[in-house]
């Protein structure tokens, strides 16, 4: 096989498959540092290998076998005496667990290792980033626009936490599962809304975080189908991903009122409205199914002005219900203003406390929106230069300047 | 199994204008919180209230002074050691762990190998 279809065939198989050979070399390695390096050996061995034998029937199980091997290779060889680190706490045995004890998947207990609530918010998405989807430490430094060696030092931390302080290799107990699982959906949320919001920096979009968070949390779903909240996510994300290539126009904001829907991926809306359902079927939905549901309702809507806003404002009164979040609030008051007009919606804001929303550029956007639409041009203005003294991205702060110079 | 050591944070002066009864109250949640730890499967080792930090004198380069290390709102105020599986099974048992002017944190013992 020629070189380029090698190296497609790599780049393939470390997307689907590099969870996997990880979770599988960490039961031999018993540590996570030294299982991620054989991971990383085995896909550089492999480039090799397969430009000579060609592309192995199961680039998955070649994989792991060679980092397996490298694992067990590098334990005889007592590189592991070099660290003076406690080995990563396993349930006593060394081998795979039957496929069939309830949670057949190594995946699943190394997500559930990378986003312990021990760990810190933003460590709990490095690593998940890095052992999870293998994205190189460069690169997620890059997409979070964090210095790399910043970002090093803080994987290099939560691995030391995972050895030293035991944090187990398991999926959480049922009595637990709820509460993590909420933090592990809020992590690949966190890095789907980066990608698709970048929090700073030149671009709006950063589609390689978009589409890991859509891989993981699909592969969550399959891995754990009786959690509806996960399919809730899945759903938020493809019919939010579906409305991607509207967003912007050459590098500039393109609001969801001025979004040519005809360019909506009608196929992403219609695979994302059957997960939803899946997710709303059998009891109280959660925040994710909830968000879900609202995003499937603009994606139904022929326009902005004809969308069923009472269903939407409804289906916030639910949210915040269960998620009583400011932000959600915020949107809720916009949804408002659709409904019953600018005023209505200013009023809703003038209910949320500042406090909580301080330095969330969206709040003052959303002001200021409200009151240039009221005509109130002085209010509008001060609003806007508030919500641009916030705005993280170049294409926001665009955005925010062109309606500011349009109020004259 | 593995060694933590939970070291309790809380605000003295609760416990200096504290009632007799609330003092009784937080005694009597020590005592539960023993055999709590063990239904949990963990095991405690040991442990000891201390003396407020106005009982406390800090040595810095041999030089000695009166007071705490740190003066904190919350300052250390006991701790307990103990034996569990792992960090999940250490949480639960500091969760069980009376602080109510206060917290606790979770610290790992070190093992030299």
């Amino acid at each position: 096989m020629d070189g380029a279809g090698v190296e497609a065939a790599l780049a393939e198989a470390h997307r689907r498959e590099w969870a996997a050979v990880l979770a599988a070399t960490v039961r031999v390695a018993g540590d996570l540092d030294l299982a991620e390096d054989c991971t990383q050996d085995a896909f550089v061995s492999a480039l090799q290998a397969w430009q000579r034998d060609g592309v192995p029937r199961n680039p998955g199980a070649w994989l792991t076998t060679a980092a397996r091997r490298k694992a067990v290779d590098a334990h005889r060889r007592g590189r592991l005496l070099r660290s003076k680190l406690p080995l990563l706490h396993l349930d006593a045995d060394p081998e795979p667990p039957p496929p069939d004890d309830g949670f057949g998947d190594d995946r699943l207990r190394l997500i559930f290792t990378c986003c312990h609530p021990a760990l810190a918010r933003e460590a709990q998405v490095a690593l998940t980033l890095r052992l999870v989807c293998g994205l190189a430490t460069t690169d997620i430094a890059r997409q979070f626009l964090v210095p790399e060696p910043t970002l090093a030092a803080r994987l290099t931390r939560a691995k030391k936490k995972i050895a030293a302080a035991h944090i187990p290799y398991r999926v959480p107990a049922a009595a637990e599962l709820a509460d993590r699982l909420d933090a592990v959906l809020t992590v690949l949320h966190l890095v789907f809304s980066a990608g698709h919001a970048a929090p700073s920096g030149e671009q709006l979009m950063r589609p390689e975080l978009v589409e890991r968070a859509i891989d993981l949390t699909r592969l969550l779903s399959t891995l754990m189908p009786d959690e509806r909240e996960v399919r809730g996510l899945l759903a938020l994300m493809l019919v939010t991903d579906a409305r991607r290539d509207t967003r912007s126009d050459g590098g500039e904001l393109v609001l969801l009122a001025e979004q040519d829907r005809t360019r909506w991926d009608r196929d992403l809306i219609a695979e994302g409205h059957r997960t939803l359902l899946g997710a709303l079927r059998g009891g109280r939905p959660g925040r994710f199914t909830l968000q879900a549901a609202i995003a499937a309702v603009h994606a139904q809507a022929p326009s902005y002005t004809d969308t069923d806003w009472l269903q939407i404002v409804g289906l916030y009164d639910v949210l915040l219900a269960v998620w009583p979040s400011p932000v959600v609030r915020l949107n809720r008051a916009v949804a408002v203003a659709m409904l019953d007009g600018p005023a209505a919606g200013l009023a809703e804001l003038a209910a949320l406390d500042d406090g909580a929303l301080a330095g969330y550029h969206y709040l003052p956007a959303a002001r200021a929106d409200l009151l240039r639409r009221l005509g109130e041009t002085d209010r509008a203005r001060e609003q806007y230069a508030t919500a641009l003294a916030g705005a993280g991205n170049d294409a926001e702060r665009r955005f925010l300047q062109r309606r500011l110079a349009e109020l004259g | 199994m593995s060694q933590y050591l939970i070291l309790i944070y809380e605000d003295e002066s609760f416990y200096a204008t504290a009632s007799p009864q609330v003092l009784e109250e937080v005694m009597q949640a020590h005592g539960r919180f023993n055999e709590q730890a063990t239904s949990l499967g963990a095991k405690i080792l040991g442990g000891h209230a201390l003396q407020p930090t106005g009982t406390a004198t800090t040595i810095r380069n041999d030089v000695v002074t009166d007071g705490p290390f740190a003066e904190t709102k919350e300052a250390l105020g006991g701790y307990y050691l103990i034996e569990a599986d792992d960090l999940d099974q250490a949480l639960a048992v500091g969760k069980l762990c009376p602080a109510r002017a206060g917290g606790v944190e979770v610290r790992p013992i070190m093992v030299f190998d």
